[in-house]
């Protein structure tokens, strides 16, 4: 998906404007998806992972994980884990992901993943962390100005004002 | 690394192991182990159950084959191949993890990933989470309509979020999650998929994105489960078959 986001962009269909951010200066990181990057389409989809986000969000304020891309450690909801009952190996196993990510300081993980949606997100809870995991086409829609009241349930307290479109109420 | 010592059986014949070298192409490499240990290093299983990536390989090299049976590791290893991917002789770790969960007995299967793919098998929608083709198509009615009360720019825009739409360029897929817990969660792909003049569709059938089946290792059902999919896709007429992860 991240592949069109990136060339719908590129062709001009989508216009993001990350201007929302000049002065709040939130950061971002992104969790390369281990079955999108590593194992299907490799490092250009990593680059249009960050295209679509930097252009979401402002260049300055994305901070990359180290290491990243095809070299990314998977967050742990990979594989099934999520359902396979090994909560407590599955924390720990994310805890290579949330040191990671803590890291960067980065207020908001953008994730590309279901699996990685929700381990991501209970990992911030678990270890205290307290960033956000985000679905990518909310950081799009905010970006676009399109990202209504209710569809902000991933976005913390510092987002949930910002760029609103205008409603009917 | 561990502390356990590995105990050698008897016989050292490693069926397992030659079984999954026969599967994949140059055996995975399997043989070709320099024990240098960077896929333990940098695999986050590392030391679950006293167990690592090297360990679980040489394992399966001595034909530990009941030990590898027993263990419950292959359900820590995401088979995320981060191995392969450092490992300088590239050895497939993650296929020997992938045949080492099929050896487990069904009912030893963890509960959650046998009852989500058992339960997408019995749904023609392929939804782990049960979601009915009415429960989906409500759910989708639902929130378009939500949006365009609340934001009438939609109604102008004319937004929509069609089912089995015949010839539809992109056939789309969702995750359960969303119409089940998270229904909010769809309006904003929508929005940019109009925004993007793009012409799409959900299917009634195999409209669920998630396939336990593939992580259960359970080869029929993900095939079943994917063909369902592909068959719907092909039956409207759509050229491209889109996975929203
Ligand atoms: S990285 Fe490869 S060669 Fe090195 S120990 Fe692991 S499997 Fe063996
Ligand atoms: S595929 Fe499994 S063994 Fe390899 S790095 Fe990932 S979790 Fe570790």
């Amino acid at each position: 998906m991240y592949n069109l986001y990136a060339r719908w962009i590129r062709e001009g269909r989508l216009k993001p404007d990350s201007s929302w951010n000049n002065d709040l200066k939130i950061k971002f990181t992104v969790q390369d998806p281990c079955q999108i990057v590593r194992k299907t389409f490799g490092d250009p989809a990593a680059e249009d992972m960050r295209l679509v986000v930097k252009a979401c969000v402002g260049e300055e304020n994305f901070i990359d994980m180290a290491p990243n891309r095809s070299n990314n450690f998977c967050c742990g909801g990979g594989g099934g884990f999520l359902q396979s009952g090994f909560k407590e190996e599955r924390l720990l196993y994310g805890r290579t992901k949330d040191e990671q990510i803590q890291a960067t300081k980065a207020h908001y993980c953008v994730t590309g993943c279901h699996n990685c949606h929700a381990q991501i997100h209970e990992l911030g809870e678990h270890f205290g962390g307290g960033y956000h995991a985000v679905h990518a086409w909310t950081i799009l829609g905010l970006a676009l100005g399109i990202l209504g009241e209710s569809e902000r349930v991933h976005l913390g307290e510092d987002l949930q004002e910002v760029n609103l479109p205008e409603s009917s109420g | 690394m561990a502390k356990d010592v590995i105990k050698l059986s008897g016989k050292r014949k490693s069926a397992f192991k030659d079984m999954v070298m026969g599967l994949l192409p140059d055996g995975g490499n399997l043989n070709a182990c320099l024990t240098c240990g960077a896929c333990c290093s940098g695999c986050p299983a590392t030391g679950f159950d006293g167990m690592d990536p090297r360990k679980f390989l040489r394992m399966a090299a001595l034909g530990m084959d009941d030990a590898i049976k027993e263990s419950r590791w292959p359900w820590f290893c995401t088979m995320c191949t981060r191995c392969v991917h450092v490992c300088p002789m590239e050895i497939n770790i993650p296929q020997l993890v992938f045949n080492a969960r099929k050896l487990t007995p069904r009912d030893k299967v963890p509960k959650g990933i046998l009852g989500s793919c058992d339960m997408a098998l019995s749904k023609p929608t392929n939804s782990a989470m049960g979601c009915s083709q009415e429960d989906f198509e409500f759910v989708v009615g639902d929130i378009l309509d939500e949006i365009k009360e609340e934001y009438p720019i939609w109604e102008e825009r004319n937004l929509v979020a069609p089912i089995d739409k015949k010839g539809a360029e992109f056939f789309i897929n969702q995750n359960s999650r969303e119409p089940m817990i998270e229904p909010e969660e769809m309006g904003p792909l929508w929005k940019i998929l109009n925004l993007a003049g793009v012409d799409w569709t959900y299917g009634s059938v195999g409209w669920a994105a998630e396939n336990y089946c593939m992580f259960m290792a359970d080869d029929d059902g993900w095939k079943e489960l994917t063909q369902r999919s592909a068959e719907k896709c092909d039956e409207l007429g759509c050229k491209t078959f889109l996975n929203t992860e």
